[in-house]
């Protein structure tokens, strides 16, 4: 386990920003942390990477305690910050190189041009940080928390403001890097946590309401199922209203209709069976999934 | 800690900062000590340098503090203290590192004040006839003093992500802890009771015994004392506002 927290607390006054939270991370995973601003994320964070200790509960990284600890927790850990903060009148070389000289690095010029063609930097690498665009001063952020390899990384919100070209690249810079390190990532973009993470925790008003590997996630919310249907002709509502296991059948034109059921059953088959007995033709049929939109806002709504 | 040495160094230089102090500096002091018909070395009838030491204290309680005021304001308000405190530097590094590269850049600008000795060396009549060991004691006495002026600025710096409050209250810091307690002395109340030992609190006090070229350990301990003091109090505070 490369990350093992255990009812992590953080009160600002009477106000508890996490509350009793306990997850743990593997090597080699991609965790993804979802929630609506001000669930918690960020501070959980904060506390991992040890800008703040936690008001009780213990938190640890490569089996190190991040507050007796700290000092060899940082440099196991590799941390992009929220909103990046990067020395805008440094060049992008020299601020690399001031990383170095914190991680002690020897040989630090050839690990600085390796970082810049990782991070796909090269061509911007003689410019002042201040003169770069969002996406490359990500960039410059990523590269200075993966500088020194560290086994974890902690990146919040890492792809927020990017170009979609941007951000396929820093997705498939976190996807190669998630293959052998701990990666956890915090973003609002939904679609991301399905593409990029292997495990989904979702954090409401700083406690954990799921912690699911992503394929599983759906299941949780409800075993209800809706079929999309389709058909040639029009069709009265009550033919498939009268199908066994159907709760309620939503017209949305006289040809398309969405079918619901809280059965376990594939109603397909019978909508199908159905559609044949009398003659209606059936140009399009589909089982539904629940996004993890959805999941997600079904369990942060109260 | 080289590297945070380095990182303010190059910061100083890559901006105007380091350019404006020492010119600023440089500009007040060369008035003052050549120009102004008042207070210049040469309507005086003796050759010394005391012009210079004189208002070096003045100059420097509003230069110095607008040395640190940018020392962690700036980095707190940037956010990059969050960069900061996720690497693996000790505290004693941040604000060591920081205290260095402040110190060094308030001695280039002492430095080209030698070119003043050299002058009123040669100025002297007969040649070279001034008063070598007072003016060895103020510069380090003024080199301590500058010391103590970036520390009290760093610790202001330390409370607040306003450069501006920072400045303002290292400022009113230094301004207690040089002049303050040798006005207070002079209160009527206090004559003949606590008057010396309120004088002995001050800087000033300290300072001007240097001055006068003799180098008692009670004044240097005095000055190291007050960093070491102001350097921990930062200390506290950077611990402070992680916690």
């Amino acid at each position: 386990m490369s990350i093992i927290v255990e009812n992590l607390t953080k009160s600002y006054g009477p106000q508890k920003a996490i509350d009793e939270i306990s997850f743990s991370a593997n090597k080699g995973q991609i965790l993804g942390f979802l929630g609506p601003n001000g669930a918690g994320k960020t501070t959980t964070m904060k506390i991992l990477t040890c800008y703040m200790p936690q008001t009780s509960g213990t938190a640890k990284v490569c089996g190190l305690d991040v507050v007796t600890e700290s000092f060899a927790v940082r440099q196991k850990i590799g941390y992009l910050a929220e909103h990046n903060p990067l020395y805008l009148d440094m060049y992008v070389k020299e601020y690399l190189k001031m990383v170095a000289g914190f991680h002690k690095i020897k040989n630090s010029k050839k690990r600085v041009d390796e970082m810049i063609d990782f991070t796909g930097l090269s061509r911007e690498q003689h410019k002042k940080i201040g003169a770069l665009s969002k996406g490359y001063r990500q960039r410059v952020g990523l590269a200075q928390a993966m500088f020194h390899d560290p086994e974890v990384l902690v990146l919040d919100e890492p792809t927020s403001g990017l170009d979609p070209n941007q951000l396929k690249e820093i997705r498939a810079l976190i996807k190669s890097l998630g293959e052998e390190k701990t990666v956890i990532l915090s973003t609002h973009i939904m679609q991301e946590v399905q593409m990029l993470c292997d495990r989904v925790i979702i954090i409401d008003q700083g406690k954990i309401v799921a912690d699911d590997p992503i394929d599983s996630l759906a299941n949780r919310v409800s075993s209800s199922s809706v079929v999309y249907v389709e058909f040639e002709d029009a069709c009265p509502v009550n033919l498939l209203s009268d199908i066994n296991g159907v709760d309620n059948v939503k017209k949305i034109t006289d040809r398309k209709f969405e079918v619901y059921s809280t059965g376990s059953e594939d109603l397909r088959k019978s909508i199908f069976n159905k559609a044949v007995k009398n003659s209606k033709v059936i140009l399009e049929m589909r089982m539904e999934d629940l996004s993890v939109e959805d999941v997600f806002q079904k369990l942060t709504n109260n | 800690m080289l590297s945070i040495l380095k990182k303010e160094i190059n910061s100083f230089f890559s901006s105007l900062v380091a350019y404006i102090v020492i010119a600023v500096f440089l500009i007040f002091i060369g008035a003052f000590t050549w120009v102004f018909r008042d207070t210049s070395i040469l309507y005086f009838n003796y050759a010394g340098l005391d012009p210079l030491f004189q208002f070096a204290p003045l100059v420097f309680l509003f230069l110095i503090p607008a040395i640190t005021m940018r020392s962690f304001s700036e980095e707190f308000q940037r956010g990059t203290m969050e960069f900061l405190f996720t690497k693996p530097l000790t505290d004693f590094q941040l604000i060591f590192g920081k205290y260095l590269a402040n110190l060094v850049l308030v001695v280039i600008a002492l430095i080209p004040t030698l070119i003043y000795y050299y002058s009123v060396y040669q100025l002297g009549s007969p040649k070279g006839n001034l008063d070598f060991g007072g003016i060895m004691g103020s510069y380090i006495g003024l080199f301590l003093l500058s010391a103590a002026f970036v520390a009290i600025g760093m610790f202001a710096s330390t409370l607040t992500k306003s450069q501006v409050v920072a400045f303002i209250l290292a400022v009113f810091l230094c301004f207690v802890m040089h002049w303050v307690f040798s006005f207070m002395a002079k209160l009527p109340m206090f004559i003949g009771t606590l008057d010396d030992i309120i004088n002995r609190l001050g800087m000033q006090y300290h300072y001007d015994s240097m001055s006068r070229g003799l180098l008692d350990t009670r004044d240097i301990v005095y000055f190291l004392s007050i960093i070491v003091f102001f350097l921990y109090l930062s200390f506290v505070s950077l611990e402070k506002r992680k916690w």
